[in-house]
């Protein structure tokens, strides 16, 4: 089961959770896992067409999913998913 | 009250004026909005004003008529006339942010963000850093008398570590680049109840930039420059300077002037530059390498707000090598007097690649931003130096040594 880190704004969607654990072998198996098992979640990570918004960023392990496979990343047990939104500069 | 919300630039939702930055439904940058009616400034009020930033203060988002001052702002703004000549164009100005109480353009969203952070009640301030920051936020947070950690890369310049360290702030290496520096401030900004000025105070830290924009009208008379060169690493610097300009238009205090705006970014680091030229509004992010470390932002949160600010405005973007970031440091100094770090280097060789691609008009004026200052960063420029010329302390050695004396 690999981990995922529940970011600060979507906390009261996952009942104060920070971290969850959620089986699946890519990224988006993980993620659809996710927005099963919390409904609420789906249309904030994701707009209308299905695909991620903009200002969220995912890492695996610290790595930004979009320098390796995308949703399509595998994940293993060790793994861990961390989701955040943009932040600034500085 | 000039302000009591903050408004998710994608959906609109609006939310109290507290220590919160993203949207809660679409993950959207929250940025403050005022009451404009409420607002009363002119050029009357602000040429009466403290000769420091905060005589913008009406367009500020502080409520205390005693925020957190070290004398930011109001930095010169000088005719170009000798680099005019070396480039071939008619009115050049050079915004100089490099003589800021830390040496950086940073002091006008830190002097914000503090004081700010002091009026929400924090007792500890933070920041992710490239350097500048850090640097920015060390100082003020100490001129505010609260607990201050900085966060930075590991391998950053010398002249930072020590700019920011001389503060004696909680000074945190972190050993990775700046763009996992700021994943884990983002976490960090989870976990402990601290301001960090660039995560959960963004809103109002962002908003200290726009004074680049006031202030450079005021400079130019109450005018608009006709067009601006600003080196890009998040975009909010650039995004921020357009909004300022905005909003003097629209208050009445400049005439409209279809500001062009340009950004600059270093080769390594130029995700939104690329962006431009391909013209597509996807921002990809990049694994970043630069000399240019203040700017080196692989995965830049208001990149596609800059993107759409230059491709409205009809401006374009340029990215430039390392060896054209020193030059345009060498071409500044020896042309104008003044010694700019890296990030200058990168603006200033931006402008002439600009220039010479047409993209920037020769006849209009132009006003470049130089925001960090040159002996922060000596280590790019050590092996471009004058070489010393050793002598005796005598006329004969001196002769024999100089023949260029004549
Ligand atoms: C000297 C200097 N100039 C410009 C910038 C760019 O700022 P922004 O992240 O707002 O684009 C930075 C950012 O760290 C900087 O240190
Ligand atoms: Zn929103």
């Amino acid at each position: 089961m690999a981990k995922v880190k529940i970011p600060q704004p979507l906390r009261n969607l996952t009942g104060g959770n920070n971290e969850v654990s959620l089986t699946g072998s890519k990224v988006g198996e993980v993620l659809s896992e996710l927005e099963k098992e919390y409904p609420s979640i789906k249309e904030r990570l994701r707009d209308d067409e299905g695909k991620l918004r903009r200002f969220i960023n995912i890492f695996v392990n610290g790595d930004d999913i979009r320098h390796l496979e995308g949703e399509a990343t595998p994940v293993s047990d060790s793994d861990e998913i961390t989701i955040l939104p943009a932040i600034a500069g500085g | 009250m000039r302000f009591k919300n903050l408004q998710c630039r994608e959906c609109q939702r609006k939310y109290p004026a507290e220590a919160i930055y993203v949207c809660e439904y679409c993950f959207g940058p929250l940025e403050v909005i005022y009451d404009y009616e409420n607002i009363d400034i002119s050029r009357e009020s602000i040429s009466k004003g403290p000769l420091s930033l905060w005589r913008y203060k009406p367009l500020l988002p502080v409520h205390t008529d005693s925020p957190v001052t070290i004398g930011e702002g109001l930095t010169p703004l000088v005719r170009a006339g000798n680099l005019e000549k070396e480039l071939g164009i008619k009115e050049l100005y050079i915004k100089n942010d490099s003589v800021n109480p830390t040496f950086s353009f940073k002091d006008r969203v830190v002097t914000v963000a503090v004081s700010r952070a002091r009026e929400l009640g924090f007792d500890t301030v933070a920041c992710a850093s490239t350097g500048n920051l850090a640097c920015s936020v060390a100082a003020y947070g100490k001129k505010a008398g609260l607990k201050t950690v900085v966060f930075i890369p590991a391998d950053l310049e010398k002249g930072k570590v020590i700019g920011a360290g001389i503060y004696q702030p909680h000074l945190v290496g972190v050993k990775g680049d700046y763009d996992q520096v700021n994943r884990l401030c983002g976490e960090l900004a989870g976990t402990f109840n601290w301001g960090f000025v660039n995560v959960n105070l963004r809103p109002y830290y962002a908003e200290g930039s726009k004074t680049l924009g006031f202030e450079v009208a005021e400079q130019l008379g109450f005018r608009a420059p006709r067009q601006v060169v600003v080196p890009m690493a998040s975009g909010s610097l650039l995004t921020k300077i357009y909004k300022g300009l905005k909003e003097f238009e629209e208050l009445g205090i400049i005439d409209e002037a279809g500001t062009r705006f340009f950004g600059a970014q270093a080769a390594g680091a130029d995700p939104i530059a690329e962006a431009v030229r391909k013209d597509e509004d996807i921002i990809r992010p990049v694994k970043v390498k630069t000399i240019a470390k203040s700017l080196a932002i692989g995965n830049p949160a208001d990149g596609y707000y800059a993107w759409n600010v230059i491709k409205k405005s009809g401006g374009y973007a340029a990215s430039v090598s390392d060896n054209e970031i020193v030059e345009g440091i060498k071409l500044l100094a020896s042309t104008e007097g003044i010694f700019t770090e890296t990030a200058g280097g990168v603006t200033v060789g931006s402008l002439k690649k600009l220039i010479e691609a047409g993209k920037i008009d020769p006849d209009l004026s132009v006003v470049i931003y130089i925001t960090g200052n040159g002996l922060k960063t000596q280590e790019a420029v050590e092996k471009s130096v004058s070489k010393i010329e050793e002598i005796d302390p005598s006329l004969e050695s001196f002769k024999e040594t100089c023949p260029w004396a004549g």
